[in-house]
């Protein structure tokens, strides 16, 4: 009698072993990584069904979904990475509806050669972020691109949430004589990034601020269900979020740059880059338009959260036929804050 | 043009590098411009590389003119 | 942050805007030229042009080396990316450059070429170490200030004697600038720009001193006041220019002292001449050929000099013909006097130099100052 084991397979090599074109080609090599890794690591009731889809329960109220692409480089970074950042991500962004996010799907495209172990910690960072947000990964998908044709992996996820009634929130609500609050600090995502590229790279305690936001928004929408608008300023900036909202809703703002908290080293790094931290990407942020009489209700319900610690009211909605973001600047003059011209770059002059 | 910074040198290092520091946010610079330059002094950063060292009595008397500036048109 | 914050105090801005508005004879104007883009820079950012009297005007000028890098010297740059596999290291300004072709060195890195951001000439060093079997050129902009860190890494590359580095050397140099524009009909003929002072270059005048200006203080009766690179400092400038043209003065002042001496940095200096020098004449966008006013690498470091390495021939490439960058450079138009700002010639899309650096008068007249033009209507009560 043959000394192997009945039914033994051998298991991922996750420390030295990566990616190739077997594990997107749907056989056997590809159910072994889904299931030792992914369905391992999201472990829930769908995921253990084996199927192609989850059963859902139809709920309660008007359905939101999101879905979001993420192609984050490098795919760690100071406090966090390419997974959490696409959970948080798509939490946030059904969560800015004033929706309960429910369930996530996730996809990866991964590269030939992309290393297991890497997998594995983005993967664990996943679940974990899932985890933590009480929202689960229901079903998701993977496939392998040739070795030059990927940056690693790209995940897309998409989520979907629950609108409770009587909540109307949209970016074409904003009115003159509204008032605009961030909900903490701007430019922690996108400086804790650039901190590493190679060539910019400098020494520093920042961190992502990356997070789900949906407690938060939970908390606001409960307070205050006249709210107007919410949007978490990922790319782009604030200045970016702001400018989509005033040309949604046809209005112009004016806020007031003293207002707008920073870090001292986002305020830093940005000195020595020749960067605006009004430009630069967050992951964990949300900026809301809120009727003026409900503004210091709505700051007061967001300082209790802790992901709401620095919220600040940094201006108004105006009347402005071109729907210009107007900022009163440090210094007393006035500036427009434009939509973003292409990347931000770094700069000599 | 010339973006450049005043940093704090917080660190002497070997090749006329050192380690300036702004704020917290520490990068690697050459002193290569500039002589005598110690710890605790700032100079001015231009990709890279230290232009100047930045006078602080200099930077203290410029601050008091604006001040007296503002209030002689008082 | 200490030493720059205090400078850009909102009390201490009010109250020398006051001192300028006291000071201003109403019934003149005072023309001032900002002449480096840095300055033109923070005076949109922080709105300083809000704090000042109608009777000053301020002038943007061609301290932008991005500006006025012609479009010929960057398809150089593109053609070695793109025809001979070379691995272009460039400051981040030059990336969204518009050249010829509807290329920039940005477009021609999604076409296949290797172009590569650095933050410091030293970084395109380490670009070449790392990647022995490939030619690497590091494409050097800028005036006096960005000079002596390209001649310390080319004395570098000497030292180490590396093999696959070399230079794109576009330095240019501000005294020559500031003679083309007082030296140009419009001013010195013409009278269509009056220009009664200059603020000078903050950076650059650390390395070259306040000493080359004194020059233009004497030979052309204006006075010049170096200042610091944070809006309080520009403010002050301009009230020293007030006070000087108030007395008849000529003079050369120095607001920027904590950094800048008469002599500059002698040790820079020494630097930049050991390893460049003046090239007979260059063409500037805008201005068209200035004599004497950049500098090429000697032949004592000839083999790192790019054009001789890759025997480089600069055609010269005339400007887009509805776009003003010229005229603007040379502070005889404004960005809202050009035909195509603000519509086809937009930040998303530059049609010429002046709107794709953050510097340049168009970029910053479009981010930060064009709806000063556009009645806004007032906001609802507070």
């Amino acid at each position: 009698m043959s000394g192997v084991r009945a039914g033994y397979v051998r298991p991922l090599d996750i420390r030295h072993g990566r990616v190739d074109l077997s594990h997107g080609a749907g056989g056997r090599a590809m159910a072994q990584l889904v299931e030792q890794l992914f369905a391992a690591a999201f472990a829930n009731e769908w995921l253990a069904q084996r199927n192609d889809q989850a059963l859902l329960p139809r709920p309660e109220g008007r359905i939101v979904m999101s879905t979001d692409c993420h192609v984050v480089s490098p795919l760690f970074f100071p406090g966090g990475d390419i997974g959490c950042l696409s959970v948080h991500g798509t939490i946030n962004d059904v969560a800015m509806s004033g929706a309960q996010p429910l369930w996530l799907a996730a996809g990866f495209i991964l590269e030939e050669g992309f290393p297991l172990a890497d997998l594995q910690r983005i993967v664990d960072s996943m679940a974990r972020a899932a985890r933590d947000a009480g929202v689960p990964i229901v079903t998701g998908d993977t496939k392998v691109v040739e070795k030059g044709k990927g940056d690693g992996v790209f995940i897309t996820t998409t989520g979907v949430g629950v609108v409770p009634a009587g909540v109307a929130i949209s970016g074409d609500r904003a009115r003159p004589g509204d008032r605009i609050v961030l909900s903490g600090t701007i430019g922690d995502h996108g400086m804790a990034v650039m901190s590493e590229r190679e060539s910019l790279a400098f020494g520093t305690d920042l961190v992502s601020d990356t997070a789900p936001l949906h407690g938060l928004v939970a908390a606001m929408v409960e307070a205050v269900p006249g709210l107007r608008a919410l949007r978490d300023p990922t790319r782009g900036g604030l200045a970016t979020t702001l400018n989509e909202i005033a040309s949604q809703s046809a209005v112009g703002m004016t806020i007031d740059e003293a207002a707008v908290p920073v870090e001292r080293q986002v305020e830093a790094a940005c000195e020595f880059l020749g960067l605006d931290p009004l430009y630069v990407a967050n992951e964990g942020k949300l900026v809301a338009i809120v009727p003026a009489a409900d503004a210091d209700r709505l700051l007061e319900v967001m300082r209790a959260h802790p992901l709401g610690r620095r919220a600040a009211l940094i201006g108004e909605v105006t009347e402005d036929a071109h729907h210009f973001v107007q900022m009163r600047t440090r210094f007393g003059g006035k500036r427009i804050v434009d939509w973003l011209a292409g990347d931000q770059l770094p700069r000599i002059c | 043009m010339c973006l450049a910074i005043p940093v704090r040198v917080v660190e002497l290092g070997f090749d006329e590098m050192a380690i300036g520091d702004l704020d917290g946010i520490r990068k690697e610079i050459s002193l290569a411009l500039v002589d005598g330059v110690g710890v605790g002094d700032y100079v001015i950063l231009h990709v890279g590389y230290a232009l100047a060292r930045l006078d602080a009595d200099e930077a203290e008397r410029t601050l008091a003119l604006f001040a007296s500036a503002a209030r002689e048109a008082a | 942050m200490k030493y720059i914050d205090e400078f850009r105090d909102g009390e201490l801005a009010l109250g020398i805007a006051a001192a300028i508005a006291a000071e201003a004879d109403p019934r003149r104007s005072y023309n001032l030229m900002e002449f480096c883009g840095g300055h033109t820079h923070a005076i949109s950012r922080y709105g300083v042009t809000d704090l000042l009297p109608p009777a000053v005007r301020m002038i943007h000028g061609p301290g932008c080396p991005v500006c006025v890098l012609p479009i010929g010297r960057i398809d150089l740059a593109i053609r070695l990316a793109l025809d001979q596999g070379v691995i272009v290291a460039s400051y981040g300004d030059c990336l969204r450059v518009p050249a010829s072709d509807n290329l920039s060195l940005l477009k021609a890195k999604a076409r296949g070429g290797d172009v590569r951001m650095v933050y410091s000439p030293a970084d395109a060093l380490k670009i070449a170490a790392a990647n022995p079997e490939r030619e690497v050129v590091f494409l050097a902009i800028g005036f006096e200030t960005t000079t002596p860190p390209t001649a310390l890494v080319i004395k570098e590359a000497a030292r180490a004697e590396v093999t696959n580095f070399s230079v794109l050397c576009n330095h240019v140099l501000t005294p020559a600038a500031i003679t083309n524009i007082l030296e140009s009909p419009e001013v010195r003929r013409l009278g269509t720009l009056p220009l009664d002072g200059f603020i000078g270059p903050a950076h650059v005048s650390t390395v070259i001193g306040s000493r080359p200006y004194e020059f233009f203080a004497e030979e052309y009766a204006k006075p010049v006041v170096i200042a610091g690179f944070e809006p309080l400092d520009v403010m002050q400038a301009i009230l020293m220019l007030v006070r000087q043209i108030n007395d008849g003065r000529a003079e050369v002042e120095n607001e920027f002292t904590r950094a800048v001496t008469r002599d500059g940095n002698l040790k820079a200096q020494a630097l930049v001449s050991d390893v460049f020098e003046l090239r007979r004449s260059f063409e500037w966008r805008g201005l068209g050929m200035v004599p004497y006013s950049a500098l090429r690498i000697r032949e004592a470091y000839g083999a790192f000099d790019a054009e001789r390495r890759f025997r480089l021939e600069t055609r010269s490439v005339a400007d887009n013909k509805a776009c003003e960058c010229g005229a603007i450079l040379r502070g005889v138009k404004h960005p809202r006097d050009c035909k195509v700002f603000g519509t086809v010639c937009t930040p998303e899309s530059p049609i010429g130099s002046c709107m794709v650096s953050s510097e340049g008068a168009c970029a910053a007249y479009y981010s930060y100052g064009r709806f000063r033009e556009i009645p806004i209507v007032a906001g609802a009560p507070a």
